[in-house]
């Protein structure tokens, strides 16, 4: 039975595994540093479909299928998928999954989704109820810019601390404790909403920096762990300037310095210089795609053990954003151990 | 939280890099620049025909949206704009691209209520602002002509 530690901390005693995991990207993605860990490459960033939006479902359905194969399972065999992605209604995750026959719970919590998704398969799994869930969530850079910013065409500036949405999809099947040799989910934390009052939609990170702090320090001291007992504290999209603020913060509020074990998947995924990304990765399907190939990938080799997983969300909408609203944050994490 | 939020304010501007201001400006001198001698050439050539000034401009300025268009069709516009900012912006290059590129995004709405709604949610203060001040200063004109 799981138990609560502190104030939001959940402790998951059956330990539910990660059977399997898949990652598709597109091709600026393969390009990036960790192109050779990817299930699959898309060169054409339409798929071959008449929209982004289409293109951004079959993403994820892709994913989702290579997952379970990987798993030697059924779609059938899947008893809940949570899913979400970054457009109106999650019509990314709904459209991507319509056709498999899953029972189906469509998420919210922006980048953040992956780590919400996975925190819930696992709870699923935990409660006894389900032997197979699935946590996935996508994104695509041209549907996020349509909705978002402007058109792709059009001649505009991208400011310094802009971030690049990446056009991917993570997903992961989980299931309970078998196998030794699969990495499992031992502690979750559902993220509060922080909101430090940042209205620059085109600087995300430093909007998610505080939530990320509050969930991480939040995980640490309730587990009664330090960052050295981590071989990695994993954020999702701060970017450069939200990483650096959130080492900042974490020193600063808590007296937790977390640089040296602390990642960030936007910063992992595009090489900063060459590939003209300004201050990282961003998207659902950065933290997604990273998650669940490099970073699962290696767990299974034995090259990292423990791993505190936090992808970061920034709740705001293009409406709010035009109404002058700030930008709440929000922060989900999963701790990852690999025996 | 013991930081408040202006403190955060302060923390974020100093970890926030400044878009380079001076090579911005040059770039968008050099490149608004040529446009413009590219427009002025083509109203200098037009000039040795038996065309009106009138006529000239007016074929100076559908010339300079056409290349837009097309250029912006082909995928090139952006990337030049990047660098270019105020350069190709500010010109009438800037306002054909505004129109254009929301009109091949919204394609896959259809017709009517994409590509043709979608295409002034850019450029439409543009046109507002433009119509309503020339309706403005029209009446101030007709005013002062009363007046007269």
């Amino acid at each position: 039975m799981a138990t609560r530690q502190g104030n939001a901390t959940i402790l998951l005693e059956t330990k539910p595994e990660i059977i399997s995991n898949a990652a598709v990207v597109g091709k600026k993605e393969g390009e990036g540093p960790l192109g050779k860990y990817f299930d699959e490459i898309f060169f054409d960033g339409t798929l071959g479909l008449d929209s982004w939006e289409k293109a951004e479902s079959k993403f994820l359905k892709t994913a989702a299928e290579k997952s379970i194969a990987k798993a030697n399972l059924r779609a059938s065999q899947i008893q809940a998928i949570f899913s979400g992605d970054l457009l109106n209604q999650c019509t990314g995750s709904a459209f991507g999954i319509r056709g498999l026959g899953i029972p189906f719970a469509g998420l919210f919590s922006a980048c953040s989704t992956m780590s919400l998704s996975l925190l819930l398969a696992s709870m699923a799994i935990e409660t006894g109820a389900f032997s197979y869930t699935a946590a996935a969530t996508c994104s695509h850079f041209c549907s996020a810019e349509k909705q978002f910013r402007q058109p792709l065409e059009y001649g505009g500036q991208r400011t310094p601390t802009a971030q690049w949405t990446v056009t991917g999809a993570g997903a992961a099947i989980l299931g309970k404790r078998q196998h030794e040799s699969n990495p499992y989910i031992d502690a979750v934390r559902i993220g509060k909403i922080v909101d430090y009052d940042i209205t620059d939609a085109n600087n995300m990170g430093a909007a998610m920096a505080p939530a990320a702090c509050d969930t991480i320090c939040g995980f640490l001291k309730d587990t009664g762990t330090s960052p050295s007992d981590y071989d990695m504290i994993l954020t999702g999209d701060l970017g450069s300037v939200g990483s650096e603020l959130l080492c900042q913060l974490t020193e600063k509020e808590h007296g937790i310095n977390i640089r040296s074990v602390h990642r960030d998947c936007g910063l992992m995924i595009f090489d900063l210089e060459k590939q003209d990304v300004h201050a990282g990765g961003s998207g659902c399907g950065c933290s997604a795609s990273v998650l669940c190939s490099y970073i699962l990938n290696s767990m299974r080799k034995n090259k990292f053990r423990k791993i505190l997983f936090a992808a970061t969300g920034a709740l705001m909408s293009p409406v709010s954003s035009l109404q002058g609203e700030s930008i709440p944050g929000i922060s989900h994490a999963v701790r990852i151990i690999k025996d | 939280m013991s930081i408040s939020n202006k403190e955060y304010d302060k923390m974020t501007k100093r970890a926030s890099p400044n878009s380079p201001v001076l090579l911005d400006c040059f770039k968008a001198f050099l490149v608004g620049g040529a446009i413009c001698c590219f427009a002025e050439g083509l109203s200098q050539a037009f000039k040795k025909t038996t065309m009106t000034q009138d006529q000239s401009k007016t074929l100076v300025l559908t010339i300079l949206i056409a290349i837009t268009a097309l250029l912006t069709g082909l995928g090139v516009f952006d990337k030049i704009a990047k660098h270019a900012g105020a350069g190709t912006m500010v010109p009438i290059t800037g306002f054909a691209n505004s129109i254009v590129s929301p009109a091949m995004e919204f394609k896959s709405e259809g017709f009517v209520l994409g590509t043709c709604a979608q295409m002034f949610h850019i450029a439409g203060p543009v046109i507002v602002f433009g119509c309503g001040s020339a309706a403005v200063y029209g009446f101030i004109i007709y005013l002062i002509q009363i007046l007269r």
